[in-house]
């Protein structure tokens, strides 16, 4: 355990270790301003909360965290950096948590960067700050659950175009999982338990009542756990692909 | 000491490493030579526990490499071929890393990244970053993050490769240095690095051993071992040269007048070369005693054929 925060930090500086960080925070804030004001109608609305800037994260994070999470392995590989990583005395468990969590603190910080919103919210009128709170939790869980996804699939991929479109591709069925039409095509033919459960896997239903600031412990239960199995299937594909 | 107990590695239908045993003790620097291919890198790829054995082990001071990879980690320097390290790190910062993964903390990590910045020359370069380096810089990059806990254990992986003389050269001589009390183990396909830094070879072909030795033993197997070269202004006479005792056989060189007289195996020749050329009284420019030659060592051993 003790070299986690060692592989963490440096894995951190190397996202600002070049200009793609700034350009991904300001892409992540100018895109979720247009999502609020314009596509959420935030004044249009008349309501003093924030539920048209949580609802768009599922979409926004489909695009970006896959793009935050595409480097984490497939750069290594492709460098030859991961040999020199994996003979260092650092566990399995270490190395893959601690670039994990690298990337989950800088999706956590630009999610952060997002506090004037807050600020206008609350100057416009009187919204519940404990939802909000709750809301920006459940936000950076369901980034943590795209970044796992990415970091399995960055794992599998060489080349981080591929990884990227490896988690794009696999992020977008834990969404649309919970759509009707995606459910009906099942309902024909499945047991009623199988509709449950693919249902019960899609981001969109799971994180409907944490942007509405009710805090599910199902739900939150539901993103650690993916995100702890997709870690673990990220260790098991690094170990099954290293000789590559 | 480090002993390898039939160590195997197989992908898929092809075996890479075939049954490898060998044991190599502290003072040893090991040369591991094979053609491009032959399983070298496989081989120091399990040692340093990036690759798990197909079947057999291998232990480090009696850690097991499959069940105490952690404790073989902690023990050995490795450096993976071709020097890979973090390009967009600078040198300092690289080097720290390594060292608070190597545990070392505060005043410690500042004395041990100092250390190894000085030893390998790297200074001036210390605030650069890693990809704006030359690859002499690289490489002694990796040399550095490979030696910065001082470990018992050096497994280097062609640590040469595409270096200047003068690089090889300082590279040969930290080897050498470092190499005291210490095992190190050499992966190479130069030969002459060998007989420059190393005090015993193992020879590996298609993943099996075929020779292992010091390499002056590896050289008395050339049929040029004890071999005498002669440069003369006048022609020499053949036959009386061919019928000395000891004479196995006469090679014409390339150079006029110039001939290499082979000896039989275990025999000396060149006494009865200089009784022969002073009773004749020919004008030799040049006279030379072979100790063998490495290169004609080593493909005839891994052709697979006998030396």
């Amino acid at each position: 355990m003790s070299q986690l925060p060692v592989v963490f930090k440096r894995e951190l500086a190397s996202y600002f270790a070049t200009p793609l960080a700034y350009v991904f925070i300001v892409m992540f804030l100018v895109l979720s301003g247009v999502f609020t004001f314009y596509l959420g109608g935030f004044y249009e609305r008349g309501q003093a909360d924030l539920a048209p800037f949580f609802d768009f994260h599922v979409w926004l994070y489909l695009l970006l965290m896959p793009a935050i999470a595409m480097r984490l392995w497939a750069e290594e590989r492709k460098s030859g950096t991961l040999e020199l990583l994996m003979t260092l005395p650092i566990t399995r468990f270490e190395a893959v948590t601690g670039k994990f969590m690298a990337a989950w603190v800088f999706a956590g910080l630009a999610l952060l960067l997002t506090f004037p919103m807050v600020i206008t919210v609350n100057y416009l009128g009187d919204p519940d700050n404990g939802a909000i709170v709750t809301a920006y939790l459940g936000s950076w869980l369901l980034a943590g659950a795209y970044l796992a996804i990415g970091s399995c699939m960055s794992a599998l991929a060489k080349n981080q175009v591929i990884a990227f479109i490896l988690a794009l591709s696999l992020s977008f069925l834990f969404i649309v999982s919970g759509l009707p039409m995606v459910l009906d095509m099942f309902s024909s033919w499945a047991p009623q338990w199988l509709v449950d459960v693919v249902a019960s896997l899609s981001f969109l239903t799971r994180f409907s009542s944490i942007s509405n600031g009710v805090i599910d412990l199902r739900d939150v239960l539901f993103f650690v756990t993916l995100i702890a199995a997709w870690l673990a299937a990220t260790a098991v594909v690094i170990d099954l692909k290293k000789a590559d | 000491m480090i002993e390898l107990k039939h160590l195997t590695k197989r992908f898929a239908q092809h075996t890479v490493v075939n049954d490898l045993s060998f044991r190599v003790a502290p003072g040893e620097v090991l040369g591991f030579l094979g053609p491009n291919g032959a399983g070298k890198s496989t081989t120091m790829k399990m040692l340093s526990g990036f690759l798990a054995p197909t079947s057999g082990t291998a232990s480090v001071f009696g850690a097991d490499i499959c069940s105490q990879t952690l404790k073989v980690q902690r023990q050995i320097g490795y450096l993976p071929e071709g020097a890979p390290c973090y390009g967009d790190m600078t040198v300092r910062g690289f080097l720290d890393f390594i060292a608070e993964v190597r545990g070392f903390r505060g005043a410690q990590k500042l004395q041990a990244v100092d250390r190894v910045l000085a030893q390998l020359e790297l200074e001036p370069v210390q605030r650069q970053t890693i990809d704006t380096l030359s690859k002499g810089f690289k490489r002694r990059v990796g040399l550095g993050q490979a030696i910065l806990h001082d470990p018992q254990v050096l497994i280097l992986d062609e640590p040469t490769d595409g270096l200047d003389p003068n690089q090889k050269h300082q590279v040969r001589q930290l080897i050498k240095g470092l190499a005291q009390d210490k095992i190190v183990i050499i992966s190479t396909h130069i030969l002459e690095e060998v007989s420059a830094v190393c005090t015993r070879a193992v020879v590996i072909a298609q993943g099996r051993l075929v020779a292992d030795g010091t390499p002056f033993e590896l050289e008395s197997r050339s049929r040029y071992h004890q071999a005498v070269s002669l440069v003369s202004d006048e022609a020499l006479d053949q036959a009386a040269l061919a019928a000395l005792p000891g004479v196995a056989g006469i090679e014409q060189n390339e150079r006029e007048h110039s001939l290499t007289l082979l000896a039989k195996p275990g025999e000396v020749i060149f006494p009865q070369v200089n009784e022969l050329v002073r009773a004749r009284g020919w004008a030799i420019k040049e006279l030379d005693v072979e100790r063998g030659r490495l290169d004609e060592v080593f493909r005839s051993l891994t052709r697979g054929e006998v030396a």
